[in-house]
């Protein structure tokens, strides 16, 4: 063996425990790195106050709506009157996505014509799909304005109908979101969590 | 050699030149690491001033996320860091790197202290570089003191109490100064927001300063050796130290291995024994502040103890703050105390010998009887060592003059 | 004046000092001897015993404010069903924490002092501590609840597990010393306890149902214990491989320096 393959047979070991070592070195810190990034996500305690909040529904009247927080999340919960649901299919050719078809925005189950568990209630996040502010309830109907009633975002202007359904031509892109909820009792909505796990 | 030389030394075109052309980055490679030359005898003495600044990684890297989390508020304090130990996902982890690496960085910083006295590293022309060194230990300290108060327990109220009282020794200001530094009349909510103001933003800042300033003035000077050479005395034809070896690849190779091993120990002690007995964690530091109450054993953590021994040994309140400052202070002056004319140990006389190991044992004693009740025979050996550790240094000019040093070789052996 | 100040000086230190009796070892009320715990943290069924007892008998007057029982269910081997049915007395959802019945305006007002938080006492005090100290309740007719302890004289806690362990009576022995100086002074030295009542369990049943206790209260003083013993050999058994790969490169690039 000449000077020349030895020298070389020793560049190729050293390059490749170079490599070896960056690698093994890589591949530790990127698992040390893990629970640094995972200590960032919601803690067991932000998990307990973000804990599924009932909400009592038998004193409420038809028009009436209240505001509730989950997970420090301002919800909406409307009891829609006879006349309000009456309004709900007009102008749907106003509407950005009248058949709910974006499918992050809302529970399969609320996917419907009137975007609820059942069409009376309307649960519904209060926060504006574009920026996040909160959105504020308009419920008188205006015809000249061609206004049904709905919800009104006073940051940018953004509007949305009675189903929390987004109009064309405004900044927020998509309809409000419908968190997870499901009914206990007839007077009693859990919001936070669907059927199935207590 | 020649060609890993070549390899990373050489201009690169395209994206390098656009940075080089507006930043010296191949530059300050080439000086601080690839054409930085350090001798080649470096032994196990010599890894700790990268250790030391792996520690500080650590440290800053988990005290990031723990400030995420940690609330420096009297009432909210102590059942903020079991929420971290407890309810932040891996935030246990997270708090344990941070309380075992402040007991490693003392660790580490003494044995690096240690190596400095052993080869002489202080000595001519390191001067600064050692007192550069000597503040960012105090700044360090400052910062563990500042960083114990914050779990609120009873050994960070009372211990905080106790050191903070110390200054209360001056004459004249004593007082006006205690209630300058507690911000209250005593120790409360207001001394912990202004200690965690220190420990997260002042103290920080100014140890990564002090660290940067540390690394700038060694790298002008160049690395000592357990020689005491001067290795840039003896050039071969190419301008590089006959004696030295770039920093890159060969000490950044060899202090790879010695980070593993570092951390090795390290995951021991956080994995297995994170209280490490009772002087990593304080048991009583498990119980949060009660101010009605102090607990029945205090001790400062282990890392205080020697000059803590100081202070107890001294039955004068005035005096015994004097020579704890003293025993503290003291090291600064060591490259005018030490006139030897070599710098190694190696080269030493058994007068220096002697001397640096009765120094040792002193100083491992004091720590000792600093956890150990104050009475009776542990105050008079507290005396006899603190006596001895001040001798070390105040009779230096003296011993190491008539020491009988050997002759030093031009080249490392 | 210099003698004012000394004794200022002196007083200062004397009591700054007396404070500093110094040694990171556990807090040992009484300076009673303590007997060792003897406890299995990997032992699931003894810590679900001792969780079930501290839920009946400590957790009326002791809160465990950091320590939930979601948590607890993961670690014991628990489901749902068996938390709520079992565990959980004073809580709804298997999220919340400990908390105990009494409130702490009353129990200070009872007892003198609040009953303390146990989630770290087991970490503050050591497991040995708490397992002697159950043991330790004797029959004090002076005090206020009838009994006293001898490894925390005066507490203000009542012999809870008196139906378990029945009563017993402390013997002490006298010494008299003499000093110096000539004054007698008397030191009562324990020496063991003697059975008055029996209860319903026999002495070594109630050390098991002690150390299952003191077993849980060890556990939720730091629940993570096992996990991370379990991570920290993975990472030395990581570091291990590393080394070995660093230690080939750094012999490889210094193989030509001599």
């Amino acid at each position: 063996m000449s000077e020349d393959d030895a020298d070389r047979i020793d560049r190729n070991r050293r390059h490749f425990l170079t490599v070896a070592t960056a690698v093994t070195g890589a591949a530790g810190a990127g698992v040390a790195l893990y629970p640094f990034l995972a200590s960032l996500q919601p803690s067991a305690r932000a998990q307990a106050l973000g804990a599924p909040v009932e909400v009592p529904i038998g004193s409420m009247q038809p028009g009436e709506m209240v505001r509730v927080l989950w997970r420090g999340k301002l919800v909406f919960v409307l009891r829609r009157s006879e006349a309000m649901l009456e309004r709900l299919p007009e102008g749907l050719d106003e509407l950005r996505d009248p058949n709910s078809e974006v499918a992050d925005q809302q529970p399969d189950y609320a996917a419907n014509a009137t975007r609820s568990v059942k069409p009376e209630y309307l649960v519904v996040e209060g926060s504006c799909t574009h920026l996040g502010c909160a959105p504020l309830e308009d419920f008188e109907v205006r015809p000249s304005e061609n206004w049904h009633g709905g919800f009104f975002c006073p940051c940018h202007g953004s509007k949305f109908d009675l189903a929390g359904r987004v109009f064309k031509g405004v900044p927020a892109p998509t309809n409000l979101r419908i968190p997870p909820y499901r009914f206990v009792r007839d007077d009693l909505i859990l919001i936070g969590q669907d059927t199935g796990a207590a | 050699m020649a060609k890993i030389e070549a390899e990373v030394g050489q201009p690169k075109g395209g994206f390098m030149k656009w940075i080089d052309d507006r930043f010296p980055f191949t530059e300050t490679m080439k000086y601080h690491a690839t054409e930085y030359y350090a001798s080649k005898n470096f032994n196990f003495w010599y890894v700790f001033g990268v250790l030391a600044m792996v520690v500080l990684v650590i440290q800053l890297l988990t005290g990031i996320f723990l400030t995420m989390n940690y609330k420096p508020a009297a009432e909210e304090a102590f059942a903020s860091v079991e929420y971290i130990m407890r309810d932040v996902e891996w935030g246990w982890l997270i708090r344990y790197m941070h309380s075992t690496g402040a007991s490693f960085f003392f660790i580490v910083v003494y044995l690096h202290m240690f190596r400095a006295m052993l080869y002489g590293s202080y000595k001519k022309p390191r001067e600064l570089i050692w007192i550069i060194g000597m503040l960012i230990f105090f700044v360090l300290m400052a910062e563990a003191f500042a960083g114990y108060l914050l779990p609120w327990g009873q050994m960070s109220y009372w211990g905080a109490q106790v050191i903070i009282s110390l200054f209360g020794a001056i004459p004249g200001i004593g007082e006006a100064l205690v209630e300058i530094i507690r911000g209250d009349y005593s120790i409360s909510d207001i001394t912990l927001n202004r200690f965690f103001a220190l420990h997260v933003i002042a103290l920080p800042l100014a140890l990564i300063g002090l660290v940067f300033v540390h690394i700038v003035a060694l790298h002008e000077v160049g690395s000592n050796n357990p020689d005491g050479i001067e290795i840039k005395e003896h050039k071969g034809p190419d301008g590089v130290p006959l004696d030295g070896v770039a920093f890159h690849p060969y000490h950044t190779s060899k202090d790879l291995v010695a980070i593993i091993v570092f951390l090795m120990v390290f995951s021991f002690v956080l994995f297995f024994a994170p209280e490490m007995g009772g002087y990593f964690l304080e048991y009583a530091n498990f119980e949060p502040a009660n101010i009605k109450a102090t607990p029945e054993h205090i001790a400062p953590v282990w890392y205080f103890t020697p000059f803590y021994a100081i202070l107890r040994a001294v039955p004068d309140k005035l005096w015994g703050f004097i020579l704890f400052g003293l025993s503290v202070v003291l090291p600064v002056f060591l490259p005018w105390l030490d006139r030897a004319r070599v710098k190694s140990i190696r080269y030493r006389g058994w007068i220096y010998k002697s001397a640096l190991t009765l120094f040792v044992i002193s100083f491992i004693s004091l720590g000792w009887l600093g956890v150990q009740p104050a009475e009776g025979i542990y105050v008079l050996a507290a005396r006899i060592f603190a006596v001895i550790y001040f001798a070390f240094f105040l009779l230096m000019p003296y011993y190491t003059t008539i020491d009988k040093t050997k002759p030093v070789p031009d080249r490392v052996v | 004046m210099n003698n004012y100040l000394k004794r200022i000086a002196h007083y200062t230190v004397a009591t700054t000092l007396a404070g500093l009796l110094a040694a990171p070892v556990f807090a040992a009320g009484g300076g009673a001897e303590l007997e060792k715990a003897d406890i299995d943290p990997g032992q699931i069924p003894s810590l679900q015993r001792g969780a079930s007892n501290f839920m009946n008998y400590c957790s009326g007057c002791h809160s465990a404010q950091y320590v939930r029982f979601n948590t607890i269910g993961k670690h014991l081997e628990l489901s749902e069903e068996q938390l709520v049915d079992n565990l959980m007395f004073n809580a709804e959802k298997t999220f919340e924490t400990i908390r105990s019945a009494m409130p702490a305006a009353d129990a200070e007002r009872w007892y003198g002092t609040a009953p303390p938080d146990l989630s770290l006492m087991a970490r503050a005090r050591g497991a040995d501590y708490i397992y002697t100290f159950l043991k330790s309740f004797y029959v004090q007719e002076e005090s206020p609840t009838g009994v006293d302890n001898i490894v925390m004289p005066a507490t203000s806690m009542p012999h809870v597990l008196w139906e378990l362990q029945g009563y017993q009576r402390a013997v002490f022995s006298e010494h008299e010393e003499t000093d110096s100086e000539g004054n007698v002074s008397t030191t009562v030295h324990f020496e063991h306890f003697e059975q008055v009542s029996p209860g319903t369990l026999d002495a070594e049943d109630y050390d098991i149902f002690v150390r299952d206790t003191v077993n849980f209260l060890a556990y939720i003083a730091e629940p993570i214990r096992g996990e991370r013993r379990k991570i920290g050999t993975w990472v030395i058994m990581y570091l291990i491989v590393f080394f070995i790969i660093a230690l080939m490169l750094k012999k490889q690039i210094w193989k030509d320096v001599h």
